[in-house]
């Protein structure tokens, strides 16, 4: 059953809008998390957080946000100071050092979450945990005044914005926040993520940028625990900012499309979460903080198989390109040292599949060599043709000249050096064959040099 | 308190004895496996399974009630049940993180990758969990235990489950303690000789899925990485044998485990997983302070020392120029130059300091002088420093004006011998 206008402006709307906020201002941030590789820190300061945000519910006895951005900040700030000790005097790897100290703070901060005083703020560590997107409504209040909004146009209008709820308010300033401070300090946390001893060098301090962004994190760890819980967190640190990583070098294009992917992972990922279910059939609705999660990972999943020139899938036909390439030429060369040997009998498709190490690519490589116009077939035998016998004679010089250059020059032994020349003869440049001509002895009279097993080093091809 | 004390000598009742003992074992397992996996920098991937746990847990749960509802005699809250889809999602999450840093490598590194599988696994548990949520009718079926943990809900076959797998924890690691230890520390020399590298990684990683699975309903799976990293790290203060930081990880790990489920119980609104947890950090506070060569609280000392033993080299040089200063050559040292001189090195150089050492003696005119003994430890360091500038201009280049400092550096940081090596090589009379 999905909803009317003013059932969804009322119940769905603030809570999508808040993901999405949430989810954009992680990501900016997640962005030069990963590049200075400290996703693992953004994990840390979200468990971290948590005492902190317990203490200040404690002692303001209030759901108030500026004791809780204070406390968040205050934890922040202490999990960085006590990481770096404990790096520094405990004898293990970094990545542990932290791990001592975010669960260890995580536990204080179950541990305070259970005192009895929490109970006025209704809070528990669970809640922390997951988040409560569903129950950010916009509902109006008939003792301040304010309305429930109706019809897009009502959200305009003073009385329903008014009647907001604070989680929106304090995502949206959060997120005005971050978004400030990286258009500011975008120079300096550019060159300090990426040569932070040059930043070092230039008169930046890096070790205040270090911590400006700590608190940065912890701050939008506060805004979005409310919404999608502390460890949901993690995922909109690292998921969306991993994923522009995969589809772009450039850091500008890096953070706006990190920001898009978190916030197209919010919004589908709640609209699954509260409206996929009843489209299946089910009455009901999942944890939309979790749907979330799962869709920034698979938004991940998407771009790592996919990204146009990282992807693995691209990578793969890359590879497979490649290998068709060399079996093709590996076919010139077969049929060109046939052809010198005046062998009486010519080469038919069959023996030529087989040679390649038959399979698809053997298959695809005769296809593109008589779609090239380099070998031609009649009947079932296959021959050079002129435009392959120029590319075949190229190879051979090139494998040639290199197994002349190996024993020359490198002291191979002539019987170890086909196997080098056959890998060498297909990355190689006309420089370095100009290279590797230049170094070779020099024949008396115009009969052509010989290869380190007797055979004539062909000319280079006639163009 | 009386409570509490009952509770540590187990004589308050069968349950809490069983918790006790059952959490105190899965404190040394936890403690011992996380050595190895601390050791082998693989920490933090038990923090990405752990979570990983919980789509399992859900699931199994799941497809058990659907089991059950087509007749099969399955009970789904059943503990093997749920634990066995705990550590299958698990190993699914391990190879999840290998597989991303494979197909990404190098643009995602491996803590990034431990941070995705660690929060979408996360997040998909969630979504099954609010699934069972509707299908009881309000309720998870009690499976958000397994977050945060519940020892108290512990049976004494639960405690019996965590001491087998603590003993086969120890008869894992003993067998094979010449193996990880070399993959520990070598694992190029091993993959040289021979040995199965990426089976003995598997096989210690199986160890670290087991051990958290059976943490689980103890401590909860947010905060069994904590038992898996902090009691090692505390043991790694106190030793740099392998040998004696598996053993101190192992009784730091049940001691936690032990007396943080003896306060729990003693005080029943504390969550147990946290309360265990803090006790492990107390340890490591306490080890971090106090360890004998690497705490913090020795290191300053011998730190301190060392700045002692150089401000008196350095007061006894002083004297040394005052005393050869004067025209005439006299062994009394006049009060005030004498302050003037010292007063640069601090509290520890100080007259009534150096007279307590028996360096200086007072002379009832009020000014000073260098005792026999004195005398010889100022000639020695003045020696010490005039050969160590001697060497600096002699062979390494250093102008002579230069050459004070940097053997004001040198010569507190090496060995008296290599001082009469000095002074043979540079062709000096001995003194």
């Amino acid at each position: 059953m999905l909803p009317t206008l003013s059932e969804f402006l009322q119940t769905d709307l603030a809570a999508i809008l808040t993901a999405t906020l949430c989810a954009i201002t992680c990501a900016l941030l997640g962005t030069f998390l990963l590049l200075r590789r400290q996703a693992l820190m953004g994990d840390a300061i979200s468990h971290a957080v948590l005492p902190g945000l317990a203490a200040a519910f404690i002692l303001s006895q209030t759901r108030d946000p500026f004791p809780m951005f204070l406390g968040a900040a205050a934890a922040g700030v202490l999990t960085a100071v006590l990481s770096d000790l404990v790096r520094r005097y405990a004898r293990v790897e970094p990545g542990a050092a932290m791990g001592v100290v975010f669960s260890a703070m995580f536990a204080l901060g179950v541990l305070l979450m259970s005192s009895p005083s929490m109970r006025l703020v209704d809070l528990d560590a669970d809640c922390v945990l997951s988040g409560v997107l569903e129950s950010i409504t916009w509902l109006g209040d008939t003792r301040s005044g304010s309305q429930s909004p109706s019809t897009l146009a009502s959200l305009f209008s003073p009385a329903v914005l008014a009647a907001a709820p604070r989680q929106l308010i304090t995502a949206a300033a959060v997120a005005l926040l971050c978004v400030f401070a990286i258009a500011a300090l975008f120079k300096e946390l550019r060159i300090s993520s990426f040569d932070p001893a040059l930043a070092h060098a230039l008169g930046f301090k890096p070790g205040w940028l270090n911590t400006a962004l700590m608190i940065l994190v912890a701050l939008a760890c506060v805004a979005a625990f409310e919404a999608v819980g502390s460890i949901l967190v993690v995922a909109m640190l690292v998921c969306p900012p991993a994923a522009a990583r995969m589809l772009t070098d450039s850091l500008r294009a890096q953070l706006l499309l990190s920001a898009l992917l978190a916030a197209l992972a919010a919004v589908a990922g709640y609209f699954a979460a509260a409206f996929g279910p009843a489209l299946l059939g089910w009455n009901m609705s999942v944890s939309a903080a979790g749907m979330i999660s799962v869709f920034t990972g698979l938004i991940l999943a998407a771009a790592i198989l996919l990204a146009p020139r990282h992807g693995v899938l691209v990578r793969r036909l890359r590879r497979l390109a490649l290998a068709i390439d060399i079996a093709r030429e590996d076919l010139l060369a077969m049929l060109y040292r046939l052809h010198e040997s005046r062998s009486a009998n010519p080469l038919t498709i069959t023996h030529a599949r087989a040679a390649l190490g038959g399979g698809p690519i053997a298959a695809l490589a005769l296809q593109s060599a008589q779609k090239r116009n380099h070998v031609s077939r009649s009947r079932s035998d296959l021959a050079l043709t002129p435009q392959g016998h120029a590319i075949a004679q190229g190879l051979i010089r090139t494998h040639r000249l290199w197994e002349l250059y190996l024993v020359e020059h490198l002291g191979h032994r002539p019987d170890h050096v086909h196997r080098t020349a056959m890998d060498l003869e297909h990355h190689t440049t006309p420089e370095i064959a100009s290279i590797l001509e230049a170094s070779a002895p020099p024949t008396a009279g115009p009969a052509a040099p010989l290869d380190p097993h007797g055979k004539p080093i062909p000319r280079p091809p006639t163009a | 308190m009386p409570d509490l004390f009952r509770i540590l000598t187990l004589q308050s009742g069968h349950n809490a004895a069983v918790v006790l003992l059952g959490v105190a074992a899965l404190g040394a397992a936890a403690g011992l496996v996380g050595a190895f996996a601390l050791l082998r920098k693989r920490a933090l991937m038990g923090d990405a399974l752990a979570h990983a746990t919980l789509p399992g847990i859900a699931a199994a749960f799941l497809l058990a009630s659907a089991l059950r509802a087509a007749g099969v005699g399955i009970e789904p809250r059943s503990l093997p049940v749920l634990l066995a889809g705990a550590a299958i999602t698990a190993v699914l999450g391990i190879f999840t993180v290998h597989a991303i840093r494979r197909a990404a490598h190098p643009r995602i590194p491996e803590d990034a990758a431990i941070g995705v599988v660690l929060s979408v696994f996360f997040g998909a548990g969630y979504v099954l969990l609010s699934i069972i949520q509707v299908q009881s009718s309000g309720s998870h079926a009690g499976l958000k235990t397994f977050i945060l943990g519940q020892a108290a809900a512990m049976s004494a076959a639960d405690a019996q489950i965590l001491a087998l797998v603590a003993l086969l924890s120890l008869l894992a690691c003993t067998l094979l303690y010449k193996e990880f230890r070399l993959v520990c520390f070598d694992d190029a020399f091993a993959r040289t000789q021979g040995w199965p590298v990426a089976a003995l990684d598997t096989l210690m990683m199986t160890l670290v899925v087991i051990v958290t699975v059976v943490g689980l309903q103890a401590v909860g799976l947010v905060l069994v990485i904590a038992l898996l990293i902090i009691p090692p790290a505390a043991a790694r203060f106190w030793s740099d044998r392998l040998g004696a930081v598996l053993l101190l990880a192992t009784l730091i790990g049940a001691a936690s485990g032990y007396f943080g489920a003896a306060l729990s119980a003693a005080h029943a609104g504390l969550p147990t997983g946290a309360i265990v947890v803090l006790c492990a950090a107390v340890f490591f506070i306490l080890s971090a302070l106090f360890a004998p060569r690497h705490g913090i609280l020795a290191r300053a000392l011998r730190r301190h020392a060392l700045n002692r033993r150089i401000a008196l080299d350095h007061a006894l040089r002083a004297i040394d120029d005052l005393a050869r200063s004067s025209p005439i050559p006299t062994p009394t040292l006049d009060r005030g130059s004498l302050q003037r001189a010292l007063a640069a090195f601090g509290r520890s150089a100080s007259i009534p300091r150096l007279v307590r050492r028996g360096v200086l003696e007072p002379e009832p005119s009020g000014s000073l002088r260098l005792t026999p003994a004195g005398q010889r430890a100022a000639a020695a360091a003045t020696r010490q420093h005039r050969l160590w500038e001697t060497y600096l201009v002699a062979r390494a280049a250093i102008p002579e004006a230069h050459a004070p400092h940097p053997a004001d550096l040198i010569e507190h940081a090496v060995d008296p011998d290599l001082l009469d090596r000095l002074e043979r090589d540079l062709n000096l009379p001995p003194s």
